[in-house]
């Protein structure tokens, strides 16, 4: 009970943190508006009538609406090293609860802050008038709320194995940009040379896409990777070793130094 | 005992203490001696190399979750986050440390989270500004809203890790009175970390450490007596009279004039009195703890 109380105290603390820093806000919502709107408008006016029936401003929305929740959430993680750097982490780690609720809270708060970003994109969708019918946005909505929880755990290894803002700051690139090609964002994956293809396996943000491109297109379209069910499957896994693990690293990292 | 990683030498090397309930311990040293990692070992913030502690019966390393919910600590760095609302920061820590249920607003926290958090904010005089960001807050508001979170939880023990630094005059003396109001209402054991020598003074017991190893410890009475001598300086016009009469009653005079005599057990009164010599000057000298700790401190550092 205790537990639960003080996950959801961390979670809301994150919120607030976003509500009251307005500069963040904006700063978020750039980047998938100038993909969609100038790369995704651009790619569809350019080659798709040769994209076989395949709208290119779709398959970068969807993409791009994946990605953007993933990877706030996993950004959002770093708020611990940040922490720490200020030292209120020494308050929540001091503090009786459980390390996996600290780290739990902070995915579940991360969560919440990335979602309105997703909110803004599907409105920003409807402006560009993609289609999206009212069974499509229930599923994707479900779809993301599982996407931003993944890409919080995903955040929770990357950062267990980090010791400061700054080191985040220059490898979360060199993390998340080659999974931008290998999770098909904007390119198609479909059929790619085997080393690829194994890379392409490997990035978790590519289950993340598919699972966005499963609730947009059905499962019976071409464009969807692996079923529902899979994808689920491995996010699950995925999901638990991440926590676990990255939660022991961090705790570990933190005590012995 | 503590080794930092890459670290050549011990940071905190195999010291030992006792701190007896509802006591004023205060842990006194030099920067770089392990004042700060001996507080985080304790806190169970940070790991031992070797050795261990217990604090209430609970061991800081097998029961560490228990450790964290007896004790209290205000960092040597202000912890508090400075986007929320004083207010929040306290409720925060009052929902961590599973006092009460988590609640969105203030007033949709429990009636006795809200009759505390007006009781503590009165008792240190920031009552007023308690709805206000902490961003607004001076150092010296800062900390006292530190020290009202860390009492929420009734802690048996409050760390502090020198919790004035930085603080100019003023306030530090209003944030001691504050601080002994509050060991007075609650009993909390304060144990303290600093190198102001006038909060140590009103210590129960004093613990002074350096290069990571107890170089004294006791009351600060005992502190003064055991590290620095106590003497009289003695003068008269007939110095050589003098001199001959000192050593006649064993006590050597070294150096000098004046006269240096050691009290070594004997009151002031008593050697003066011995003395027939007419004297022309008494100056007695009884060492502040400053000069005990300056002393203390040099000696490890030669």
């Amino acid at each position: 009970m205790s537990e639960a109380s003080a996950i959801l105290a961390l979670a809301h603390r994150d919120f607030i943190k976003l509500l009251r820093d307005r500069q963040r806000m904006v700063a978020d919502f750039a980047f998938p508006l100038i993909f969609i709107g100038i790369l995704g408008t651009s790619l569809q006016a350019g080659f798709g009538d040769r994209a076989g029936g395949l709208n290119l401003l779709d398959y970068v929305f969807t993409g791009v609406l994946a990605q953007t929740v993933w990877q706030s959430s996993a950004l959002g993680l770093i708020s611990l090293l940040a922490d720490r750097e200020q030292d209120f982490s020494q308050e929540i780690f001091v503090s009786p609860i459980s390390r996996y609720s600290i780290v739990l809270g902070k995915i579940l708060g991360e969560s919440l802050v990335a979602l309105p970003q997703a909110l803004g994109i599907i409105v920003f969708g409807f402006i560009l008038q993609i289609h999206i019918g009212p069974d499509q946005l229930a599923r994707m909505a479900l779809a993301l709320v599982v996407i931003a929880l993944f890409g919080g755990a995903f955040g929770v290894i990357v950062l267990a194995n980090l010791s400061s803002q700054r080191a985040a700051n220059q490898i979360f690139p060199f993390v998340l940009l080659p999974q931008f090609f290998l999770a098909g964002i904007f390119n198609p994956i479909q059929n790619l040379p085997l080393p690829l293809d194994v890379l392409s396996h490997l990035a978790p943000m590519r289950y993340a896409v598919d699972l966005i491109r499963d609730a947009y297109y059905g499962s019976a379209s071409p464009i969807v990777l692996s079923p529902a069910t899979t994808n689920l499957a491995i996010i699950g896994g995925l999901f638990v070793v991440f926590m676990v693990v990255g939660t022991f690293l961090f705790v570990r990292a933190e005590r012995n130094r | 005992m503590k080794r930092y990683k890459k670290a050549e030498t011990n940071a905190v090397d195999g010291i030992s203490f006792e701190v007896k309930a509802g006591e004023f311990f205060v842990l006194l040293g030099p920067n770089g001696a392990g004042k700060t990692t001996t507080i985080s070992i304790l806190t169970t913030t940070l790991s031992p190399t070797g050795g261990g502690a217990t604090i209430d019966g609970s061991d800081i390393v097998r029961e560490a979750s228990a450790v964290r919910r007896k004790v209290g600590i205000i960092f040597q760095r202000p912890s508090l986050d400075q986007n929320l609302t004083a207010e929040e920061n306290v409720r925060f820590h009052a929902v961590l440390y599973g006092i009460f249920p988590y609640a969105p607003t203030y007033g949709l926290m429990a009636r006795g989270y809200r009759a505390k958090v007006e009781e503590l904010a009165r008792l240190l005089g920031i009552a007023r500004e308690i709805h206000k960001p902490v961003k607004t807050f001076s150092g010296g508001m800062r900390r006292k809203l530190e020290i009202m979170r860390s009492l929420l939880h009734d802690p048996k023990v409050l760390f502090l890790d020198e919790p004035t630094a930085g603080l100019d005059v003023p306030t530090r003396r209003t944030l001691w009175e504050h601080l002994t109001e509050v060991r007075r209402a609650s009993g909390t054991t304060v144990f303290l970390t600093t190198h102001y020598l006038e909060e140590a003074e009103e210590a129960d017991r004093i613990c002074i450490i350096d290069k990571g190893k107890v170089v004294s410890f006791g009351t600060p009475d005992d502190i003064k007596r055991d590290l620095v001598e106590e003497y009289v300086l003695v003068d008269a016009t007939d110095r050589s009279a003098l001199r001959d009469e000192l050593a006649r009653l064993g006590h050597p005079a070294n150096g000098g004039p004046p006269f240096k005599v050691q009290l070594n057990g004997h009151t002031v009164h008593s050697i003066l009195r011995s003395i027939e010599t007419p004297l022309s000057v008494v100056k007695t000298h009884t060492p502040s703890l400053e000069d005990a700790y300056l002393e203390i401190v040099s000696r490890t550092s030669e």
